[in-house]
């Protein structure tokens, strides 16, 4: 497998997906750069599969463009497009070898002596022992593998993977995580991953995409979107947060003064464009101490509530606080004392950083993306 | 404690097996033991009214296949005929069914079971109707002037054509089930991996479909092979099968050893193209 093969942008431009009465993919207009391991994140029926499946010439727009470089693909048949997918739960053609699953690409396009190249593609994702042995004779993890491998040496463009892990268990698919991490390294290619899982996309990818409603809602790297989040839907469905609804009192300093049901909470200036009148304030649960009543040196906000629920789960207790204002608000607290605050119905103070606010557009649903079925999985 | 448990399990476990060893005891293994001791008895006069007495007479053997070899050949031709016929005909509909007929699939199935609600016999007395030199079909056919003996009934083609007809679901069936248990993903997969059209049926639907092939040709092949029914109502005098040589001799003639002898030829000669059909084959690629 050459390494840095010429690999080109993946740019959409407007793209369309419109059945009979329901618009999957929504005018999505994205440029993925060439050799960069991008996750396509959102629940499903959000379109990231139908995005996926446009490019690989599965399903057909209804309008846009999918160009590679300079050429719009939309026109060509799937076998034509420098792209290859991994498939949901694999799809391996279960009377074929390993080998020959590998090597089918190659055959139907007429290649000559393939044999050093499956070989080292095989090599390359562990796989050598396997070869003659049957897809069903293999455990999931490297049934997983084959799939790359079958794809990958074709040496596309741009590798889809269609929540290629989705059937692994947990530990098997935090390996699986980093393997995949790694040979994209390895080889350069372009990979395009879409799944619902926060964490494997966060895990993987240098820019992670979420999705929701047949659009983009936002960008960015893991760390930017996971610490900004620019909408409602991001902020509860990456992670969970605590929103809360009030109105803008003033500007102190660079931080700005918002009013929530009388208690005042700071978040930094920067982080908004709005200077007046209603506003979000948001905030991740693992940024909130929860302390007792009269603990001195406290960060700037604080609000005052009783617990109303905890659960220990070793490296943390998470504890649910009820407001004065009766809402219901979750923080993480990280295991490094053990502490005897979490007796239900004591009255606690959750304080945090102004800098770890974040502020959103008012007019959003503060429930967007709150999936119950989803919860850390 | 526990032991008792265990081996109070393990004879519910034989009690359970009762009844299907007696079913397949008094009505395999003993019909069959029976069959074979009838068909070594030697008569005790010349006509089969004098009775016949247990003995080892292995001359019923060579005597019936000396005599009626050729009804075996005539068997074996016609079945292999309607059987290659059976799968022309059955792959095409059953890869409909499977990859296009969507929610008429369910459909489609039940009207190819559905003659199985009429009985086998006056399906093929229908068809001696439909055939008859009298009838539309072969008067069309006439007027054409394509049918060289200006009939059908009473030709081996009549004979052939009865056997496809009353054979083809056993064939559909056994493909529409392998057919349809493809991954339909697997023909995305290919195509994504520069499959045409083609190559997509014979690298991925062809291969997955042989155990159905198999079992389709095996389920057709081995009734209409030991099938007097066809030949007796739809052929001529020069079209009876083995079965047809079977039957008179167990109901007409009551030659009993002989009819016998005449049915384990059949059964060995089945078994032994059987087995090596399914080994030219290979288990390999049945998965």
């Amino acid at each position: 497998m050459p390494k840095n093969h010429t690999v080109q942008d993946l740019y959409l431009k407007n793209l369309t997906k419109r059945y009979d009465d329901f618009t999957a993919v929504n005018d999505l207009t994205l440029t993925i750069p060439a050799g960069s391991f991008f996750a396509l994140l959102g629940p499903s029926g959000c379109g990231k599969t139908t995005t996926l499946r446009m490019v690989a010439g599965l399903e057909e727009p209804t309008s846009g463009e999918i160009l590679i470089g300079e050429e719009n693909i939309v026109p060509l048949p799937p076998y034509k497009r420098p792209v290859n997918t991994v498939f949901q739960s694999y799809a391996l053609f279960p009377h074929l070898t390993i080998y020959e699953n590998v090597a089918f690409g190659l055959r139907r396009r007429g290649i000559k002596d393939i044999d050093k190249t499956v070989k080292d593609m095989l090599a390359l994702v562990e796989l050598t022992p396997m070869a003659e042995r049957k897809p069903t004779q293999l455990s999931g993890g490297q049934q997983q593998r084959v799939a790359v491998a079958r794809a990958l040496i074709n040496k596309p463009d741009v590798l889809l993977l269609d929540e290629p892990l989705g059937a692994l268990d947990l530990k098997l698919r935090r390996q699986m995580q980093l393997e995949l991490k790694w040979i994209q390294k390895d080889v350069g290619t372009t990979f395009v991953h879409v799944t619902h899982d926060q964490e494997e996309a966060m895990t993987m990818a240098d820019t992670v995409a979420v999705m929701n409603e047949g659009r983009i809602e936002q960008m960015g790297s893991p760390v930017e979107i996971y610490e900004n989040p620019k909408t409602t839907f991001v902020a509860n469905f990456l992670g969970q947060s605590n929103l809360f609804s009030g109105t803008v009192k003033g500007i102190d300093g660079e931080l700005l003064a918002v009013d929530v049901n009388g208690v005042t909470l700071y978040v930094p200036k920067s982080k908004t464009n709005i200077t007046s009148g209603k506003i979000v304030v948001g905030v991740r649960p693992e940024k909130i101490k929860v302390v007792d009543i009269d603990t001195p040196g406290l960060p700037k906000n604080q609000i005052i509530g009783k617990i109303s629920d905890n659960a220990f789960v070793g490296v943390s207790t998470q504890y649910v606080v009820e407001s004065p204002w009766g809402q219901e608000l979750s923080a993480f607290e990280q295991n490094v004392d053990p502490n005897d605050l979490g007796y239900k119905g004591n009255e606690v103070v959750l304080a945090w950083e102004p800098r770890n606010s974040f502020a959103l557009d008012p007019d959003e649903d503060l429930t967007a993306g709150i999936e119950p079925e989803l919860v850390s999985n | 404690m526990a032991v008792t448990t265990r081996s109070k399990r393990i004879k519910t476990a034989y009690l359970l097996l009762i009844p299907g060893f007696a079913w397949l005891f008094f009505f395999f293994f003993f019909p069959l033991g029976s069959l074979l001791a009838t068909s070594l008895k030697r008569p005790l006069g010349d006509s089969p009214e004098a009775g016949f007495a247990y003995a080892l007479q292995f001359s019923n053997y060579s005597q019936a296949i000396a005599e009626y070899w050729p009804f075996y050949v005539r068997a074996f031709t016609f079945a292999a005929i309607a059987t290659v016929f059976c799968l022309l005909l059955a792959y095409p509909i059953s890869y409909y069914m499977a990859f296009k007929a969507k929610k008429y699939k369910y459909l489609m199935l039940v009207l190819i079971v559905a003659p199985f609600f009429a009985s086998f016999l006056l399906r093929t007395n229908a068809w001696k109707t439909i055939l008859s030199s009298e009838g539309a079909v072969v008067g069309f056919l006439n007027f054409l002037g394509v049918l060289p003996q200006e009939r059908i009934l009473s030709t081996s083609f009549a004979v052939i054509l009865g056997l496809i007809y009353n054979f083809l679901p056993f064939m559909i069936l056994p493909l529409f089930i392998s057919l349809d248990k493809i991954d339909k993903r697997l023909l995305e997969a290919a195509g994504d991996l520069y499959a045409t059209g083609n190559q997509r049926f014979w690298k991925i639907v062809w291969p997955l479909s042989i155990p159905g092939i198999v079992s389709g040709t095996i389920l057709t092949f081995i009734p209409a092979s030991g099938d007097y029914i066809n030949a007796e109502l739809l052929g001529g005098i020069s079209d009876k099968m083995i079965g047809n040589v079977i039957q008179s001799q167990f109901i007409i003639l009551r030659n009993y050893p002989q009819a016998s002898a005449l049915s384990f030829t059949l059964m060995a000669i089945v078994l032994v193209f059987l087995y090596l059909y399914l080994r030219k084959i290979g288990t390999k690629e049945l998965l």
